[in-house]
Order: C-alpha cells, then sequence, then structure tokens
C-alpha cells in the first residue's frame, strides 16, 4: 500500500483531501460498479444522441421519458408483489417478471417520445421554427412532464421495489461482480450492440444514418425523412425504458417525478462526453462518467463529489477534443 | 404526352420568388439541357421536380399524372431520380453504401447486382473505391458517385444538378461523354448546366432560363448558333 495515505493539499483549502489510499484499494470495485452504473447513462445517452444526429435537437423532456419508464417499471413490479424487501422467487419466475416489467417500460417510454415528436417538435418543424424555438419547447415539455407526474403522484418518492439480491458472482483484480452489476452491464451492452447493428447493417437504419448526414439528399433517395424521425424517437424511448428498470434495480426508490434530471443531464454529458450524434460515443461516454465519477468520489472521500469530478472530467477532455472522443459521426459535417 | 411537364410552374423561398412560371417539357428518350447564369433558378426547378421545395402554382406532371403533391420519397418510387448539386454524397457512408442508398426504394433487390456492375462499368473508379468512405473521394469521384447512385434507382428520369461543376477538365469531358451512354443505354436526362458549350452540344433540345423564366427554347444546335446565347454563356463576344 502507499506510503502516504492521506495527502492534503500543502497549500490548499483543507476540505479538499486526496484519500489515494481508498482509491488505490477500491479502484477494481469502483470500475465495475462505475461500469454498471455508467451503463444506465450510455442507454439514455442514445437518445440524445440519436435525435441529436437526426435533427440537431437537444431533446431536453428526454431525462422524462426516461423516468416515467421508471415509474411503469414500479407499477408493473408493485402489481406483480414487488416491495421493500426482495422477493422469495425462482430464478426464472424472477427473469420473467423482469422482462415483462422491461418490455412495459421500453413500450411506455418509447410511446412518449413518440407523442413528444408528434405534440411538441413536429408543429415546428413544420413552421421551420428556429432552432431556439426547438430548445425552448423541450425544456417546457421537460417541465410539463415533471409537474404532471408530480400533481398525479405528488413530491414523494414511490415506496422501494427491491428486485433481487445481489449476490457475487467472481472476482477480478480482489474485486467483486455481483450479479446485479453483471445483469445491467450485459444487458446494456447487448441492447447498445443491437441498436448498433440496426443502423449500420439494416436498410431503415441506412435510411437513418443518411437522413443525420444531409435530409435533403436523404430525400432524394426515397427516405420518407418523417418515418425516419419517428423511428429515431421510439428507438431512443425504448433504450430509457430499458434504462428505467436497472435504474429502479440499482436505486429502488429513485422513482421520482424529478428523478430523471440527474440522470439526464449526466446521460446527455456522457453524449457530448463521447461525440453527439455518435452511438459508440454514447456508449464509451457514459461508460467513462459513470466509472470517473466513483473513482472521484472515493479519491475526495464524499459522494457529493461524484457529479462535480465526472464534470470537471468531462470540460477537461472536451477542451482537448471538443467534438467528443469520438467526433460526431452520425452526423454532417458541419461548419 | 411528354415524360415530364411544367406549365407555368412558380416556387418561393419564403417571400423570395425563385420561379416565375416556368414551362418546359421533356420527352421520353430525350437529354434536355437547361442552361442559365448563376441564381436563375435551375437548381429550384430541379427541386421542385424532385419534390424537396414546394410548387407554389401551376402544373407539374409526370407521364401524365399531376405529382404537384405527391411527397418527395414516392416520387423517387414514381422514376424520378436526382444527383444534386454540390454531389450530396454521404460522407460517412462507403462508395458502396452510397450506391446501395441510391437503389433505397426498389422492391427488386434481386437484380441490383446487375446494376451495380453497371454502374461500375460506366465508372470503373468507383469499383476500385468501393469500401472507401464517400468523403474522402475527390470531387471528380464523388460526382461519379452521385450519378452512380442516381442510377441505382433505375429512374425513367434522371436529373443532373451541375455535375460539371469544379471538376477538372478531363473528369468534364467523361462526365459529358458517360451522360450520352447513360442516354443511349435508354434513360431520359434532364441537365442543369453552367457549361454551355459542352451541355448544348450533348443535348436534344435545350432551355434557357433568366430570373426565374424561360426565355429561350430550341434544339442544342440552334442555340449554339444563337449569336446572343453566345455571348452571354458561351463567352464568344
Ligand atoms: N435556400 C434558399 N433560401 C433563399 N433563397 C434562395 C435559396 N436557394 C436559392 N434561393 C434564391 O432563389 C433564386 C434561384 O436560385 P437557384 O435555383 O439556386 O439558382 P441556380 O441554380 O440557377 O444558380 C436565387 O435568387 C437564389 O438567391
Ligand atoms: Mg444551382
Amino acid at each position: 500500500m502507499p506510503v502516504i495515505s492521506t495527502i492534503v493539499l500543502a497549500q490548499g483549502p483543507d476540505w479538499i483531501q486526496f484519500d489515494v489510499e481508498a482509491f488505490v484499494s477500491q479502484f477494481w470495485s469502483n470500475t465495475i460498479d462505475g461500469l454498471a452504473y455508467g451503463s444506465i447513462y450510455a442507454l439514455v445517452a442514445m437518445g440524445y444522441t440519436m435525435v441529436y444526429g437526426v435533427l440537431q435537437l437537444i431533446n431536453f423532456a428526454h431525462s422524462e421519458v426516461f423516468i416515467v419508464g421508471a415509474y411503469a417499471v414500479f407499477f408493473v413490479l408493485s402489481a406483480l408483489g414487488f416491495g421493500p424487501s426482495a422477493p422469495n422467487l425462482s430464478v426464472a419466475a424472477l427473469v420473467g417478471d423482469l422482462v415483462l416489467a422491461m418490455l412495459v417500460a421500453m413500450l411506455v417510454s418509447g410511446l412518449v417520445a413518440v407523442a413528444l415528436e408528434r405534440v411538441a417538435y413536429r408543429p415546428l418543424r413544420r413552421r421551420n421554427a428556429p432552432r431556439l424555438a426547438f430548445l425552448i419547447t423541450a425544456i417546457g415539455a421537460s417541465f410539463a412532464i415533471q409537474y404532471a407526474l408530480f400533481a398525479w403522484r405528488g413530491a414523494n418518492p414511490e415506496p422501494a421495489v427491491i428486485m433481487f439480491r445481489p449476490k457475487p458472482v467472481f472476482e477480478i483484480f480482489g474485486a467483486t461482480i455481483d450479479s446485479q452489476q453483471l445483469v445491467i452491464f450485459g444487458a446494456a451492452i447487448v441492447l447498445m450492440i443491437i441498436t448498433d447493428m440496426f443502423v449500420n447493417r439494416t436498410r431503415l437504419g441506412r435510411g437513418l444514418r443518411a437522413v443525420a448526414q444531409d435530409p435533403d439528399t436523404a430525400t432524394l433517395m426515397g427516405v420518407n425523412k418523417e418515418r425516419v424521425i419517428v423511428l429515431t424517437f421510439l428507438i431512443g424511448g425504448i433504450l430509457a425504458g430499458a434504462a428505467a428498470l436497472f435504474y429502479v434495480m440499482k436505486v429502488p426508490a429513485g422513482v421520482q417525478f424529478n428523478g430523471g434530471f440527474i440522470l439526464g443531464i449526466k446521460a446527455f454529458a456522457a453524449a457530448v462526453l463521447g461525440g453527439i450524434g455518435n452511438i459508440r460515443g454514447a456508449l464509451l461516454g457514459g461508460l467513462l462518467l459513470g466509472v470517473i465519477g466513483n473513482y472521484g468520489q472515493t479519491l475526495l472521500g464524499n459522494a457529493q463529489w461524484t457529479d462535480v469530478v465526472a464534470f470537471v472530467v468531462l470540460v477537461g477532455i472536451l477542451m482537448i477534443r471538443p467534438t467528443g472522443i469520438l467526433g460526431e459521426s452520425l452526423g454532417r459535417a458541419r461548419v | 404526352m411528354p415524360l415530364l411537364e411544367l406549365n407555368d410552374v412558380c416556387a418561393h423561398y419564403g417571400r423570395i420568388q425563385a420561379l416565375d412560371g416556368i414551362t418546359l417539357t421533356v420527352e421520353e428518350g430525350e437529354v434536355v439541357t437547361l442552361i442559365g447564369a448563376n441564381g436563375a433558378g435551375k437548381t429550384t426547378t430541379m427541386r421542385v421536380i424532385s419534390g424537396i421545395r414546394p410548387v407554389s402554382s401551376g402544373k407539374l406532371l409526370f407521364d401524365g399524372d399531376d405529382i404537384k403533391s405527391l411527397r418527395a420519397d414516392l416520387r423517387v418510387v414514381r422514376g424520378i431520380s436526382q444527383s444534386p448539386e454540390g454531389r450530396g454524397v454521404f460522407p460517412g457512408m462507403t462508395v458502396l453504401e452510397n450506391l446501395d442508398m441510391g437503389a433505397y426504394t426498389r422492391k427488386d433487390r434481386k437484380s441490383l447486382g446487375a446494376d451495380l456492375d453497371r454502374v461500375f462499368s460506366l465508372f470503373p473508379r468507383l469499383a476500385e473505391r468501393r469500401t472507401q468512405a464517400g468523403g474522402t473521394l475527390s470531387g471528380g469521384e464523388q460526382q461519379m458517385l452521385a450519378i452512380g447512385r442516381a442510377l441505382m434507382a433505375k429512374p425513367r428520369l434522371l436529373l443532373l444538378d451541375e455535375p460539371s461543376m469544379g471538376l477538372a477538365p478531363q473528369f468534364i469531358a467523361q462526365i459529358f461523354r458517360i451522360i450520352t451512354e447513360i442516354n443511349e443505354q435508354g434513360t431520359t436526362v434532364l441537365l442543369v448546366e453552367q457549361n454551355a458549350q459542352q451541355a448544348l452540344s450533348r443535348a436534344d433540345r435545350a432551355y434557357v432560363i433568366e430570373t426565374g423564366r424561360i426565355v429561350k427554347a430550341g434544339t442544342g444546335a440552334e442555340l449554339l448558333a444563337d449569336p446572343a446565347i453566345k455571348e452571354a454563356y458561351l463567352g464568344v463576344a
């Protein structure tokens, strides 16, 4: 173990302390847990990045598309008898229940995203509204959904729904990987790969990339741009719904009207970090943000530092690579 | 019945009127060229035909049917394919993917191989570069790709908007040769050009457009010989 266990900055304020020993000893467990959190950011980041890639629109209401999915997870699992203590179920029954909750959440979030596009953004597009109008509308839609949820469910979080008690599965460099981390990371990676394959290998996916790179020329190829836009919102919503299941798995009492806000900002940051408009960038950015937040929290010895550190690193990376780590690949070349 | 007919077509960008009553026809099997100065309305005419700009008034008929309110993507299905001004190559897609985008609406996916071979025999350069990203091609290669891609739709009417723009002379000659070849293989062509000399000598008929109106029409040879045209567009004093 390092000789210096705690470094206090010689001249610095004494409220910043670097706990290097904890950072080193918890490095691998922080990495593993950060990857699980990061998977959730990455799934939500996909929605931001795809909509941005196709429309150059930052869909601020995407965090609400996500939290509505979390409500769907809560209601489905509550109806299935889940509650504040882990249920006593066979693995098969548990998997069945969770898959059901995920599918419902995907459906609900997907529909909310499509409805949002229809109600909020399409009318602006028809009128050729300036970009700022879209941005304001997006923020307005975000608040509208939040306060609709508030009016319906009140200010308090919903009671916790525990899905299962995480069990250690295997060890790596002395750190334990538990079943929950494994499920979240594995499922998120599979979903991201499916999305990536859809976008890169199918005809419809190619149409989507064409609209992102050059909408007018895509139309000249016979691509129905409106259909592509709906598809983009739908895919983003579906992935946010899946993310909602994993979020509730990790934060069982996190279903609250404004619960999407912080996570949404982090997912958006993850999208920017990886290169907005870039699907693989969203994955990379999400995972990085999850891991870096965990490192920072341990290094500085306080959970309140998680987001600060994550954003400081984000700004640092953007100073070196302004278009994000992987750059804008769905998007067109911009001036 | 002409394959394409525009009758008194007007078009606007906001309050700016870009087309002020365009009337022209293209018969099946022809090469028709539209020449005119910068800003005359050539590109807008092409966009109105392919449907990415709306017609504000007038008639637009394709194969006898009114297509004025037909969605642009469905006009591709009807047989109108365009190589846009500035080429519009998808920079992040490979040459093959770009060509495949041209065939986006095709139902007969089985015969795509033969059409790909045809494009590669017209443009052997593209075959060599098939896995290269569109954005990394030279200007001439991008132009070939844009034309080849438009052909992949198996169009009845091929719209080419300034295919010679920004190209080196040896590429320009090659592009015009290939346009003639495409036409001889049975595709009707409407060609927009600033390179009036080449365009007129390759065209069956031609129109001259000025500030959104057709001011002159005739066979390619007639316009080539016209003194006013010579002075304004052929650089002959
Ligand atoms: N996107 C646009 N917005 C506003 N005006 C435009 C736009 N595109 C073209 N115009 C105007 O329409 C007229 C015709 O343009 P265009 O059809 O591009 O001409 P050409 O292709 O013959 O050079 C010009 O006066 C031009 O300024
Ligand atoms: Mg033009």
